[in-house]
């Protein structure tokens, strides 16, 4: 065990970020009791658009569902197996299999029978992200659904008919839900929540951005309980407050010189989806002074950068902090596409070499001595082009450990062989 | 003059070579069927299909994660192997991510002068997608016109239009042929037929298929018909696996695969007007690739179809292992055949196929609707 360097304490808004994610699934299951709306959809789904309907619209985003359905080991096995049976490939997302598998069981990971949704809107970016839905909808004996296709290309391609193809999806969608629920739509409401998207996203950008600091304040394994409301509901106005109250405990820590692991002393990041039934994985590099300082994974799957002046990788400007007036449905849908089109990790759909540059980034501004990439069998979205980024890390001159596993089917994970592999990459670094 | 096909898919290296040698004229490799070959065509470029060898391989390993389908890294070995080292150009027409990685592999390890990703849109069943494409057509034409150094006129797209249509139209036909009682050609001579369009100078190939459907008038096979087959999945010219299945007593009467007649089902309907508009049309009304088949599932009555007009007995679904769009349409595909009285047997498919396991699998599978047959 490495030695104590610097002072640590534990996450002061912990509990209030425990309490917001279990009302999430209360609030969904409950939902309809009291007149409520539900529907279902994708982590990158624009989930503000469904703000306009009301405040009480509650979403259940399918990837964070099936994250936490693999915590569950034993509940995720039958999952599994269930959808199996059913006659899906056992190779698929394990996300995707864990949700169907909780529809044919009919059991919802926290408590009851899986509520069905009253409709579903996702977005599509990998060849599964509209099939998962076509799926449920058919396992749940016909949910409405309407899909959005973000598939233009990369941001510094963008042009105004790549937006206009995936902002007139969007606005076609409004119609759709009114039609499909029998409520109005509100515009402020979704103005609003379209802001409140901006301000978590550019939020959780700039807390990633204080893990540049040494020692970091934050390790990557708390932060997966914390960047998750950016895929849980990311235009929530009840979140972005959260990611200001968290932005303002982070930079206190760094103030103060608070470090998440005491015994920092080599700094890495990993990529793509953990295995979440093992995320102890993480805890034992901490035995070694190894802290994980996040990753274009936890940056980016909600978080928005741009360059900054200086040459370094900042929370991206919101349209608010530029003036922007959004005033119009158009106008919020207008910004929200561009605001999406920009994401990180959109961007390396259309090729690695975009992954890598941003990754070799990473390891520069935050000061990384090695990566550990995690060839995950369980998303092929994220795992795309994961070989091409190794050979252009090593070419960058960081060592990289791979590991071979599955974020949502444990049967795929050699927990023995992956904690080998650790103790030959902490040797490697030089902390053993 | 069927027997060209099998010729031209054997040589297929050869052949762009001395097409090249011949004409003087520019070669671009494409990575899957959405790619709009009329815009080539109108340039006076050759478009062939980077297809895999079925050969076992080592080369791709450091470039592609082992669980992408065999098919996408078959593809780029063949790049890393310098088998297309005539190519001056390579696209790919957005569909799976699987298949995006040998593009993009190629793109960083084989450079070639020329290199375009046309962002086909996914979301085929919108109204948006119709205006989005046709724009993105325009700048694919821009950037054509800049590589090879001419100007497409709309002389030029209505050529390119018609080359593309009267090959469709053509093969068609020939599979219009496949719906009688005894089919005069096998589905592994339809398979040559299809799969050598794609790699072919379009009106060489044309005339030969022109010429082929004569013969097929008088043709007769030299084995009985057997059970009548449907194919359906991925990508597949697995012609040892196809040559297989027909020597145990069957016949591949029609196929739903991309080298297939999904490739050439349906035509560019242009009324010389907004010809850009016609071809995007056709793109998006094409028997779709399941990345493409949502939020209806078009694919099914399409199927049904088929399985229907070439009074099939039994259908083979032929998946690329790891091919995560066809995992997702196939339990419902065989549940629907089944469903309807056509059963079904479903099998992987990688770079090889172990031949002797899948025919016992095959053999037993025509055994059982032999039995139908029978009782």
């Amino acid at each position: 065990m490495a030695e104590d360097k610097y002072p640590t304490e534990p996450l002061k808004c912990w509990e209030e970020a425990k309490q917001l994610r279990f009302k999430y699934y209360e609030d969904y299951k409950n939902a309809n009791e009291t007149g409520g709306l539900r529907w279902a959809g994708g982590a990158w789904s624009f989930d503000a658009v469904p703000y306009g309907l009301g405040d009480d619209v509650y979403p259940l985003t399918g990837e964070p569902y099936g994250a936490s359905t693999a915590f569950d080991k034993e509940f995720s096995k039958k999952c599994l197996e269930a959808a199996e049976a059913a006659g899906y490939a056992r190779d698929l997302c394990s996300y995707m299999r864990n949700y169907w598998g909780s529809i044919l069981l009919n059991k919802f990971t926290f408590g009851g029978p899986f509520p069905k949704p009253d409709f579903i809107w996702q977005d599509h970016i990998c060849c599964s992200h509209a099939k998962w839905y076509q799926v449920a909808s058919e396992l749940e004996g016909g949910v409405p659904s309407f899909v959005v296709d973000v598939g233009v290309g990369t941001f510094d391609e963008m042009n105004d008919n790549k937006v206009q193809y995936v902002a007139g999806q969007l606005l076609d969608g409004i119609d759709w839900l009114v039609e499909t629920t029998g409520r109005t739509y509100d515009d402020n409401k979704l103005i609003e929540a379209v802001k409140s998207e901006f301000r978590l996203t550019s939020t959780w950008a700039k807390i990633c951005e204080l893990n540049k600091a040494v020692p970091a304040p934050l390790d990557e394994k708390s932060m997966y309980s914390l960047y998750v409301f950016g895929v849980l509901s990311k235009a929530k106005k009840e979140y972005a407050d959260f990611m200001d109250k968290l932005l303002a405990e982070v930079q206190d820590r760094v103030d103060r010189g608070i470090a998440a692991i005491a015994n920092e002393r080599t700094r890495v990041m990993s990529d793509t989806q953990p295995p979440w039934g093992f995320l102890k994985v993480f805890r034992y590099l901490e035995k070694f002074g190894c802290v994980s300082i996040g990753s274009l994974y936890t940056f980016g799957l909600t978080g928005l950068w741009e360059d900054k002046e200086d040459g370094s990788w900042g929370a991206k400007t919101t349209p608010m902090e530029k003036g922007v007036t959004i005033n119009t449905r158009e106008k919020a849908i207008e910004e929200l596409v561009k605001w999406n089109l920009a994401k990180p990790e959109w961007q390396h759909f259309y090729h690695p070499q975009l992954k890598s540059d941003m990754m070799v980034r990473i390891a520069k501004e935050w000061k990384l001595d090695g990566v550990m990439l995690h060839y995950n069998r369980g998303c092929e979205g994220l795992s795309l082009g994961i070989a091409e980024n190794r050979l252009a890390l090593q070419a960058a001159g960081y060592p990289v450990l791979v590991f071979e596993g599955n974020m949502g089917d444990e049967r795929e994970f050699d927990e023995a062989g992956t904690m080998g592999k650790m103790d030959t990459f902490m040797e490697t670094l030089g902390v053993i | 003059m069927i027997e060209m096909f099998k010729e031209w898919y054997d040589a297929r290296h050869e052949y762009a070579k001395e097409w090249k040698e011949k004409t003087g004229g520019k070669v671009l490799g494409y990575f899957c069927t959405y790619v709009p070959e009329e815009i080539l065509l109108a340039a006076d470029v050759l478009p062939v299909r980077i297809l895999g060898s079925h050969e076992p391989q080592d080369v791709t390993e450091p470039h592609i994660f082992g669980m992408f389908c065999p098919f996408c890294r078959d593809c780029l070995a063949q790049g890393l192997k310098g088998r297309y080292d005539y190519l001056d150009g390579i696209m790919i027409a957005q569909s799976c991510l699987h298949i995006r990685q040998a593009y993009t592999s190629w793109e960083m390890h084989i450079p070639v002068p020329f290199s375009y990703y046309l962002p086909m849109p996914n979301h085929v069943q919108s109204p948006r997608a119709l205006p989005y494409l046709k724009a993105e057509l325009e700048t694919f034409k821009k950037a054509v016109e800049e590589w090879t150094g001419k100007t497409i006129t709309d002389e030029d797209l209505d050529r390119g239009i018609e080359i593309m249509n009267r090959n469709r139209r053509l093969l068609r036909d020939a599979y219009d042929t496949r719906k009688a009682a005894d089919p005069p050609m096998s589905g592994l001579e339809a398979m040559y037929m299809a799969v050598s369009s794609q790699m072919i100078d379009k009106t060489e190939h044309s005339d030969v298929v022109e010429e082929s459907l004569k013969e097929l008038q008088t043709r007769k096979l030299e084995t009985p018909t057997g059970e009548r087959l449907i194919i359906i999945g991925s990508e597949d010219d697995d012609t040892t696996f196809i040559d297989m299945v027909e020597n145990c007593g069957s016949t591949i009467v029609v196929d739903d695969h991309c080298t297939g007649s999904r490739y050439f089902w349906n035509q560019v309907e242009s009324n010389g007007e907004d010809r850009l508009q016609a071809i995007a049309q056709r793109y998006i009304d094409r028997p779709r690739c399941p990345t493409k088949d949502w939020e209806e599932r078009s694919r099914i009555p399409h199927i049904m179809n088929l399985a229907k007009d070439w009074n099939v007995s039994g259908a083979i679904l032929l998946q690329q292992k790891f091919c995560d769009p066809h995992e997702l349409d196939i339990p419902i595909i065989r549940k629907t055949l089944e469903e309807s009285g056509i059963p079904t047997l479903f099998l992987e498919l990688d770079v090889t196929v172990p031949v002797g396991q899948f025919q016992t699998r095959v053999e037993a599978f025509l055994e059982m609707l032999m039995e139908e047959d029978l009782f």
